[in-house]
């Protein structure tokens, strides 16, 4: 990056049995006070609510001292929705660093790829179909796990699309931005179909939301989470060298097909999984791996900065939605309203350091 | 050409005819031509005729032309080839600014709100523009689409904050947003086409320069064109196209960029042949989604902006696919 890293003396490497890697203390340290931002914003997001519970007795409560009234209040009430909320962070994070990584560009995330619109194209048709069969695949699945469906799917056509001898990360994002296009005319037709109050309730969902999360859900997506960050966590060593494109790739022994196609399946999953378990969340993917990769002084972005950094957006941004502002919104609006001007930020920064 | 001028005659008379009650060319001539008459059936056809039909004919066309010319226009003054105004966020900010002012003001009637629908899709495609054309990143397809994206994704955020406080501009919103050429007045036809002919004559003049500027900047400045001024003017003509399309239509996507491409196959690269062919194909494109819109989803019809989009999307990706763009 600058001159500042060359000067600097090669760093130690590590060896444990057939893994190795470089000792870096600095994005070790960021990444701890990352998890303690992410669990902060979590206990206050626990906390925060019509019967405001200190920090101290959060924290006893969720270590399992709390008393009996603090305990059903936090974890029957308020912990599904606070947890909905970090699972669907870190998600959101690592999918986006996955994406930005795989596409080599700061811009791409779930969103750009379409993997969002085509969860909430679901979504919306399960919504405001009032037929059986809607009912019937509602009743069956739920909701979330429909909406990942379509989440997947959408990705797996993307993919499908951009497949000619191998995926370019240029033409990943194009056809991308199209299938998105087809995925919202989709979405729009059916809300302009449907009866006003499903309508609104739709709408809620597309902007992305927290509000009345069940527990069963909350677990169901950090089960699912958990599964997929496991082999992300497993493909990562293989991971980093694509960075350096593929023929550096292929040079180290990187079979890059395989570990770029394994780690995009996984960031679809988990990008399916967040939406699942908060709706289309906008901007978190594209953000918080831009943060990490900076607040951790990476060149690329960082796959567990980038999840924390992503759990402490949503958490905070939904505690603010709830608390700090005078009409209660959906999450997704307030972070699109951090999200934009960051996007900006990003846009002119990468054209500039181009005109450099 | 001549061929194109059939074409879009032949579906402006189709337009007339076919809808939710089909009417015999005898019927539209009747109900085009003949005067007040006491016959209950030929005052039916004579309303559907002149208060439905030809409104909408006439709107389709309008605005076909419009995105047509300023989906050339936009991908000759960036000089990239996936230059569109439903991707560049034109859209979405025209969007905004309507639900706002629905919000806001309590519009009901489309002329109201028209203005604030050119004001969001001026400000909305400045920002992009800005965005995309700040450094050495400028007329990079790639930044350019993301720069749209993010902006859409953000506006369209927004958007739905305040229609979510608001049943009012939910319900205006939903219609609105999908793009379509139905139910608008001669009222705000009449209007809109004013400023969609303002724009074309703008662009007109900006043709001959535009080829001089699709050979790069810097042999345009040494043959003596002001690319800035070039430029500067083409946007203006595209925001007013698009604008004044959007804000009667609501947001139409890939429409412009599609007709772009199929004009510069048809004509070759030269501007002064490429825009207008661009503008009569748009209308007749725009035009036939209408009336297929209105065929496949019997007895109630699919909005022309979603057609468009669905025949479009796949377009752009062929295009991509076939790497017909290039990652500057």
């Amino acid at each position: 990056m600058s001159g500042t890293d060359l000067e600097r003396p090669v760093a130690p490497g590590v060896r444990l049995g057939r893994v190795s890697f470089v000792w870096r203390p600095w994005p070790v340290l960021v990444t701890l006070l990352l998890a303690a931002a992410a669990f902060l914003v979590f206990c206050l997001s626990v906390g925060a609510g019509d019967f405001p519970i200190g920090l101290p007795r959060v924290v006893a409560t969720i270590a399992g001292r709390g008393e009996r009234f603090d305990t059903f209040v936090i974890m029957d009430l308020r912990l599904p929705r606070a947890l909905a909320g970090l699972v669907a962070g870190v998600a959101l994070g690592v999918s986006g660093a996955i994406t930005q990584s795989v596409a080599r560009n700061p811009l791409a995330s779930p969103d750009v790829l379409g993997i969002t619109q085509g969860a909430g194209a679901v979504a919306v048709l399960l919504l405001t179909a009032s037929g059986g069969a809607a009912a019937a695949v509602t009743g069956a699945v739920g909701l979330p796990a429909a909406a990942l469906a379509g989440g997947l799917g959408t990705g797996l056509l993307v993919y499908l699309l951009a497949w000619r001898r191998g995926v370019d990360g240029f033409r990943l994002v194009l056809i991308g931005v199209s299938v998105s296009a087809v995925m919202q005319a989709v979405t729009t037709w059916l809300l302009v179909t449907a009866d006003i109050t499903d309508v609104a309730r739709a709408q809620v969902w597309l902007v992305g939301s927290l509000d009345g999360r069940s527990p069963g859900h909350a677990w169901t997506a950090l089960g699912c989470a958990l599964a997929l960050l496991a082999v992300v966590a497993g493909a990562a060593f293989q991971f980093r060298p694509l960075h350096f494109g593929d023929e550096v790739a292929a040079g180290l022994g990187v079979r890059y097909p395989v570990v770029r196609a394994v780690m995009l399946l996984c960031a679809v999953l988990l990008a399916g999984v967040a939406v699942s378990a908060a709706g289309p969340v906008p901007f978190v993917a594209l953000v918080a791996p831009q943060a990490a990769m900076r607040l951790a002084r990476c060149p690329t972005p960082p796959l567990a900065a980038s999840g924390l950094v992503g759990a402490s957006l949503l958490t905070g941004a939904d505690l603010a939605a709830r608390t700090a502002l005078p009409v209660a919104l959906p999450v997704g609006v307030v972070t699109a309203a951090i999200g934009g001007p960051f996007l900006v930020y990003l846009l002119v920064r990468a054209n500039l350091r181009k005109a450099a | 050409m001549g061929v194109l001028v059939a074409v879009l005659a032949a579906a402006g008379a189709a337009s007339l005819a076919v809808g939710a009650r089909a009417l015999s060319p005898g019927e539209v001539w009747d109900g085009l031509f003949a005067g007040p008459d006491s016959d209950q059936r030929l005052t039916q056809i004579r309303l559907i005729v002149r208060t439905v039909r030809v409104p909408r004919t006439v709107l389709a066309i309008v605005a076909g032309a419009a995105l047509g010319v300023g989906g050339a226009l936009i991908q000759g003054c960036t000089r990239n080839p996936i230059a569109d105004t439903g991707l560049l966020g034109v859209n979405s900010g025209a969007s905004f600014a309507v639900v706002s002012a629905v919000s806001v003001f309590g519009f009901t009637n489309p002329f109201q709100y028209v203005w604030f629908a050119f004001l969001g899709a001026g400000i909305a495609g400045g920002v992009v523009f800005g965005l995309a054309s700040i450094g050495r990143g400028a007329g990079n397809p790639l930044t350019l689409a993301l720069a749209g994206q993010g902006v859409t994704v953000f506006l369209a955020a927004m958007t739905t904050a305040v229609a979510l406080s608001d049943r009012q501009s939910l319900n205006a919103l939903r219609f609105w947003n999908a793009g379509s050429v139905a139910g608008v007045k001669f009222p705000v036809i009449w209007p809109v086409a004013g400023f969609v002919a303002v724009g074309l004559v703008l662009a007109l003049t900006t043709l001959p320069a535009l080829n001089l500027l699709s050979m790069g900047d810097d042999v345009a400045r040494a043959v003596g064109v002001n690319t800035a001024l070039t430029r500067t003017v083409g946007i203006v003509a595209v925001t007013l196209l698009a604008g004044a399309a959007t804000a009667a239509c609501g947001p139409i996507a890939f429409l412009g960029l599609m007709v772009a491409h199929v004009a510069r196959y048809a004509t070759g690269p030269d501007y002064r042949w490429l825009v207008p062919y661009a503008g009569l194909l748009g209308a007749a494109v725009l035009l036939v989604c209408d009336i297929a819109g209105r065929l496949v989803a019997r007895p109630g019809e699919l909005d022309a902006g979603i057609v468009v989009a669905l025949v479009g999307a796949p377009f752009f990706a062929a295009l991509v696919w076939r790497g017909k763009l290039r990652n500057a």
